[in-house]
């Protein structure tokens, strides 16, 4: 029964992530996009939950769906003189795209479909949060300390590049 | 049948190949970032998955590395949109065809 649940919810919530990613594509006006996006990453995060990654999943909420689509929906108000302009690839362009874009699902679901994973045992108890951070403040130190330079690079970077021409 | 590691690979290589298309056939800037975040999320689907049903330690790496794919996605979407607002100064639009100006 619990096993049943988890199924439908896993098609429920990848159906949902796999259809606004088609929207995204397809819709052409910028703001629906972002909307679309919106639905992608909320359903990600869902699927997070699933797969017993509680911390990963409110980080997927917080920092993508509440920060990262924020500053995209900014972006697009900031650099569009409405919020209905346009300009689409013309018809060769999509086909060639499209015809890309399928060859390379087709070849990474030859790789993956006959494909067994070994690795080791699945785990027994799921890590918990507190393994999260144990870890994250431990044996991964030095990336985290990077991570946090780079953040600040990245914060006055983006302030020089943005900042209006003298 | 119960879901396994390979259906959320199978999503996660459709969601990436979306993100491939979406940044070859948009022209909007903004469009082709949005395809870069498809593309980041379809990497760290496949972190977590690998996380769940194959990592036999206690210390979850591939949940710590999706941590870090997040991060990286969040600064690099603040630096393109700073990016594109110096190049909707100088060219008034974001449409990435009119950005030729060092084109020979």
């Amino acid at each position: 029964m619990d096993n049943l649940l988890e199924t439908l919810a896993f098609y429920i919530m990848a159906g949902f992530a796999a259809g606004s990613a088609v929207g995204v594509v397809v819709s052409t006006n910028i703001i629906r996009t972002a909307v679309f996006l919106l639905g992608t990453l909320g359903s990600v995060a869902g699927l997070y939950f699933l797969l017993d990654a509680n911390l990963i999943a409110a980080i997927q909420l917080i920092v993508y769906a509440g920060g990262t689509l924020i500053l995209i929906i900014f972006g697009v108000m900031l650099t569009s003189k409405s919020p209905w302009v346009r300009f689409d690839a013309t018809r060769g362009q999509i086909i060639v795209a499209c015809l890309v874009a399928a060859m390379m699902f087709a070849g990474l679901c030859t790789l993956l479909l006959p494909g067994e994973w070994s690795g080791g045992p699945v785990l027994e108890q799921s890590p918990r949060v507190k393994d999260v951070g144990e870890a994250l403040l431990t044996d991964y130190l030095v990336p985290f300390e990077v991570a946090s330079v780079l953040l600040l690079v990245v914060m006055i970077g983006a302030a020089y590049l943005a900042r209006p021409e003298k | 049948m119960a879901v396994g590691l390979n259906h959320y690979l199978i999503l996660a290589a459709f969601i990436f190949s979306l993100g491939i298309l979406c940044m070859t056939i948009k022209r909007n800037a903004i469009g082709i970032l949005i395809g870069v975040e498809l593309v980041l999320n379809a990497a760290n689907i496949n972190l977590i998955a690998f996380s769940k049903f194959t990592d036999g330690g206690v210390a979850p790496a591939g949940q710590l590395a999706a941590v870090f794919v997040i991060l990286i996605a969040a600064a690099e979407a603040a630096i393109a949109i700073a990016i594109f607002m110096n190049f909707y100064n100088s060219f008034q639009t974001v449409d990435v065809d009119r950005g030729d100006e060092l084109r020979g």
